[in-house]
């Protein structure tokens, strides 16, 4: 009970802290303060992006632009902490070997006593929805140059398509369609392309990620188009590695790392 | 930016915030973090960050919530303390 009051104490303290430091924050949307104005001597960066992205890259979306081009290696490293963490689990959860130890809750996928019509009822609308959603996470994927959105949304919602096949059918119905070495294979491949437009930059003598020097090898007129395309390659290369963590973390979760009988 | 909008949104938010950490049931809990995860997503849609209100309903509101409740399921339900 102590530590509760004690605890309280802590939280109220540093709450207060953190709403008197926001006090000395710019008015939300301020154009003089100085992340949007700049300082005398330097200009603003976000001005920059503004005003010249869609000259640099001709992609209208500057959240994808800046995202995917102007800070690609903070992408490229986050899309490898995805992987990282989803690795992460995998070492902690997954057990392979001798099965028998835990007695699994279901025995077969047959096992319902009471539950056979509302699976009918379930199974249909899960085969009905499934598709119109994966095809709505790969055009969220194709689209994010225009629209929000990009390979990281579009990624968690195709992988929650497999979720929900999990969830309406069976874990073992989805393993079927999204089996465990495909899914490590297509993650780590995902990261690959991401690296190869940065590395294909560099054998044609740009920085790594510079992708407007891969223009001889795209076969665009002029090197903001190159950068536009390889901006859609770079998503797909996250889509890849984000569905493919999205589901093996679901799959390691829910049944403990056995791959079977899951929730 | 609406202000009745935006303290609406801001009092839930706070109300969803208290109750997912202090309601008993796990399960419960959270479901109500799922309703907090939409209601940041709404308030970032309403400041014009569409594309991280986008990615807060992706994940932070959809599989968040499975991945919590995926774990639930094969944990006790209850808190212990």
């Amino acid at each position: 009970m102590l530590s509760k009051v004690f605890a309280t104490i802590a939280v109220v303290i540093t709450g207060g802290i953190l709403l008197y430091g926001v006090s000395d924050f710019p008015g939300f949307g301020d154009p003089h303060s100085p992340p949007n104005a700049g300082v005398p001597g330097s200009p603003s960066v976000s001005q920059y992006f503004i005003t010249e992205s869609y000259a640099d890259t001709k992609v209208p979306n500057l959240v994808t632009s800046v995202l995917a081009d102007y800070r690609g290696y903070d992408t490229l490293f986050e899309t490898v902490v995805i992987f990282a963490a989803g690795m992460a689990i995998f070492a902690i959860l997954r057990v392979v070997g001798d099965q028998s130890v835990e007695q699994p809750r279901r025995t077969s996928e047959s096992s319902f006593t009471d539950g056979d019509h509302s699976r009918i009822i379930v199974g249909t609308t899960c085969r009905l929805v499934v598709p119109v959603i994966q095809l709505f996470a790969l055009y969220v994927v194709a689209h994010g140059h225009h629209s929000p959105g990009g390979g990281f949304q579009g990624g968690v919602i195709l992988g929650a398509s497999f979720i929900i096949i999990a969830l309406a059918e069976h874990l073992n119905a989805a393993l079927r369609r999204f089996s465990e070495r495909s899914y490590v294979v297509i993650a780590s491949i995902g990261i690959l392309i991401y690296a190869a437009f940065g590395v294909f930059a560099q054998l044609l003598g740009g920085n790594f990620l510079d992708y407007g020097f891969l223009e001889p090898i795209l076969f665009t007129d002029g090197p903001e188009m190159a950068r536009s395309h390889s901006m859609l390659g770079v998503e797909i290369g996250v889509a890849f590695t984000v569905t493919a963590i999205m589901f093996a973390i679901y799959a390691n979760l829910s049944s403990r790392g056995l791959l079977r009988d899951g929730l | 930016m609406i202000l009745a909008f935006d303290i609406v949104l801001l009092v839930f938010l706070v109300i969803a915030a208290i109750i997912s950490l202090s309601v008993k049931d796990l399960l419960s809990s959270a479901m109500i973090y799922g309703i907090y995860g939409f209601l940041i997503c709404l308030l970032w849609a309403e400041m014009g960050a569409v594309d991280v209100a986008f990615t807060e309903a992706s994940v932070g509101a959809g599989i968040s919530t499975v991945l919590f409740i995926a774990t639930i399921f094969n944990t006790r339900r209850r808190s212990s303390d």
